[in-house]
């Protein structure tokens, strides 16, 4: 029996490295979690995600580096000791115990003798109290995800850590659970630290998203922020899909900067600028692009030239490969609202976007897209 | 729709018999074997039971008579053996499971990239035979043996005593045979533990101990059961070890059912003996798993 510390607050990873031999799983990661945040950590398989939750939860000791929460460290401490609760991947209910004993176990450790009501409760927040008398075995993978979430909630911990929970549903599933947990999140007020590589996932539940790469975190922020103005070409291709168009920067003019795209000069907003030196990549999300009739005038800036050589029909929009005078194909997504022009294969046309919508990433990024 | 269904169904059924079939034509070797190996001895064994010596007094003749008092005569006459092989059989499982538990438990978890040797070593007994290593026993607690001599040096053991011919040797032997029979079957289950489900009850405020107690312990009960089954049930049979490391002092069933067929040529007390003995570790042990409950045996 041990009561794990009473700690509240925000959770510090501090300079936060882990490596196995002489490969780096995570490297020098830093990031503060605010304390009843939904927060999600997306980085395609491998990145790393797993080490980091399970050196919070205290299963893998960092090579170097703190973990603190709110302003107690718990770097060293054993895993019973943290206040942290995990929902395993693969969920890790206890076979030979019920439902309920699965649901009861942390509070029992904890030296609680009433654990009826406490149990009953979350068993209800997850509308699956009528199965408590069952063993795991007998409960199909939906209803084992929703158990592993209630034997975390139900001990409130200060941060409950969730590795990729939903990975193992159907797609129905998945997107009815994503709801549900958003809602049992606001429902008990705890943090929740998700780790997916499914970027739509993250972006529909999480405060805060976490893109990571290699063992480091390439860009934080909220879901729209990192989807409209992302800064390398890792998250922008990571979160949706992306053209980018090669440049150099000539100067600027008040709070925009001009930018030389095989000469055709645009403009952007400084603060959209990533660029270190003269080289930029600027990138343009598909949908933000306008079709125009080739010949017809455009306000923003304006990329004339293009020959449409491909179109799809995906129902609410319809994509359209344009192949620039550079040689270059750009992907534009035209919303079927009647607004575009009536268009076919082998049509000369003009494309335009607000400068707003343009993120300038520096000319040397070597991320490939995924 | 119905249609469909009902096509199915019938397509079903057909796979489902010839299944049937296969299942019996598979286990049919089985069958055979139990019949002639363990039903026919059986048969035979319970016939003999009853018998009587025929009337010309000849050596191993015998007739049927249906005597079965001959059961009670044998049980009433050996009550003591009895009681002594179940004694010696049950404390020769507790010590074995003392030291396979944490055996078992050290390979699976802790051996690293020796689990492979190490699961050799505990089988390794089993190149010789039984009664070699039994008889080297004798050698190992004999009188002029190191043990008994270094025990005497540090005064331990008084100069006259002796190891052999006393119930400690003959438990320590029947421990030492069935060692592996413990081992083995909770090295499986032991092994079979998910590792993420102790990380799990780490996770969930258990400590090391308390992780033990509540998640490997239960979860390895069906190899406790499967080891100390396998070890008492033959232990209270053998005669091997009572013969060699012990003495008339500490003979168990098995000795007396050796001796009556063997030596006195008794086959209707041997069989009746043996009869008792089946029947009752068969009651002992069903007493044992309906106690532990067959939940715990998942
Ligand atoms: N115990 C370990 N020993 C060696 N390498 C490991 C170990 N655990 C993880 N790794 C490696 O660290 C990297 C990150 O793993 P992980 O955190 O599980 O990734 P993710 O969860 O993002 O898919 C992977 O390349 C993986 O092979
Ligand atoms: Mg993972």
């Amino acid at each position: 029996m041990s009561e794990p510390k009473k700690v509240q607050g925000d959770l510090v990873l501090s300079h936060v490295t882990k490596s196995f031999g002489d490969f780096t799983a995570v490297d020098d990661l830093s990031l503060t979690i605010p304390k009843g945040s939904f927060f999600a950590l997306l980085g395609p398989s491998g990145c790393g995600k797993t080490t980091t939750l399970r050196m919070i939860a205290g299963l893998e000791e960092p090579t170097s580096g703190t973990i603190s929460i709110g302003s107690t460290d718990i770097t060293d401490t054993k895993p019973y000791e943290r206040p942290v609760n995990t929902v395993f991947q693969n969920y890790a209910l206890f076979p030979h115990l019920t439902i309920f004993e699965n649901v009861a176990f942390g509070l029992r450790r904890r030296g609680i003798k009433n654990v009826d009501a406490e149990v009953e409760r979350v068993l209800n927040l997850v509308e699956l109290s009528h199965l408590k008398s069952r063993k795991p075995g007998q409960l199909s993978g939906g209803q084992q995800q929703r158990i592993a979430l209630a034997r975390a909630v139900v001990n409130k911990p200060a941060l409950l850590l969730l590795d990729e929970p939903l990975g193992a549903l159907d797609l129905k599933l998945r997107r009815q659970m994503q709801i549900e947990l958003k809602w049992i999140q606001t429902e008990v007020g705890i943090t929740f630290v998700h780790v997916t590589h499914d970027q739509e996932e993250a972006m529909t539940m999480a405060d805060t998203v976490a893109v990571m790469n290699n063992g480091r975190i390439e860009q934080m922020g909220s879901p729209a922020e990192l989807y409209e103005n992302p800064r390398t070409v890792f998250v922008a291709n990571f979160l949706g899909q992306s053209n980018f168009i090669d440049g150099s920067i000539e100067g600027t003019d008040g709070d925009n900067v001009i930018a030389n795209l095989h000469g055709v000069r645009i403009v952007f907003p400084k603060t959209r600028n990533n660029a270190n030196g003269k080289a930029v990549k600027v990138g343009i999300r598909p949908e933000k692009f306008r079709l125009h009739d080739a010949g017809s005038s455009a306000a923003g800036n304006v990329l004339t030239g293009g020959i449409i050589t491909d179109i799809s029909f995906f129902g609410v929009s319809t994509q359209y490969m344009v192949e620039m005078p550079w040689k270059q194909e750009l992907m534009v997504f035209e919303q079927n609202d009647g607004g575009a022009p009536d268009l076919a294969k082998g049509d000369a046309v003009t494309l335009s976007w607000e400068p707003q919508f343009t993120f300038a990433l520096d000319g040397t990024d070597p991320s490939q897209a995924k | 729709m119905a249609l469909a269904h009902a096509e199915v169904g019938n397509k079903a059924h057909a796979p489902k018999k010839r299944a049937k079939r296969i299942a019996y034509f598979l286990l049919a070797p089985g069958l055979t074997w139990l019949l002639i190996f363990f039903a026919f001895p059986l048969i035979n064994l319970a016939e003999t039971s009853t018998k009587t010596p025929a009337p010309t007094f000849e050596t191993g003749e015998f007739v049927q008579t249906f005597r079965f008092s001959n059961f009670v005569d044998a049980f009433v006459n050996n009550q003591e053996q009895f009681f002594r092989s179940f004694l010696y059989a049950l404390i020769a499982t507790l010590f074995a499971l003392a030291i396979a538990y944490p055996l078992a438990y050290a390979i699976a978890f802790r051996s690293g990239p020796w689990k492979n040797l190490m699961l050799i070593l505990v089988v390794a007994p089993f190149f010789t035979s039984f009664l070699l290593r039994t008889l080297a026993w004798k050698q190992i607690l004999g009188a002029e043996g190191p043990v008994v001599s270094a025990l005497q040096f540090l005064g331990i053991l008084p100069p006259e005593a002796t190891i052999t011919a006393t119930a400690f040797s003959v438990i320590l032997g029947l421990t030492y045979n069935f060692l592996p029979f413990m081992t083995l079957p909770i090295y499986a289950s032991l092994d079979r533990i998910d590792y993420r489900l102790l990380e799990a009850s780490g996770d969930l405020y258990a400590n090391g101990v308390t992780t033990f107690r509540k998640v490997t312990l239960p979860l390895s009960a069906p190899g406790v059961v499967a080891g100390t089954l396998l070890t008492f049930i033959p232990a209270s049979g053998d005669y091997i070890n009572a013969q060699l490391l012990g003495s008339p002092e500490n003979y168990m069933i098995g000795n007396v059912i050796n001796s009556r067929f063997f030596r006195v040529v008794d086959y209707p007390t041997a069989a009746a003996l043996s009869f008792i003995l089946m029947a009752t570790i068969l009651v002992l042990v069903v007493i044992y798993i309906r106690r532990l409950g067959t939940d715990e045996l998942v």
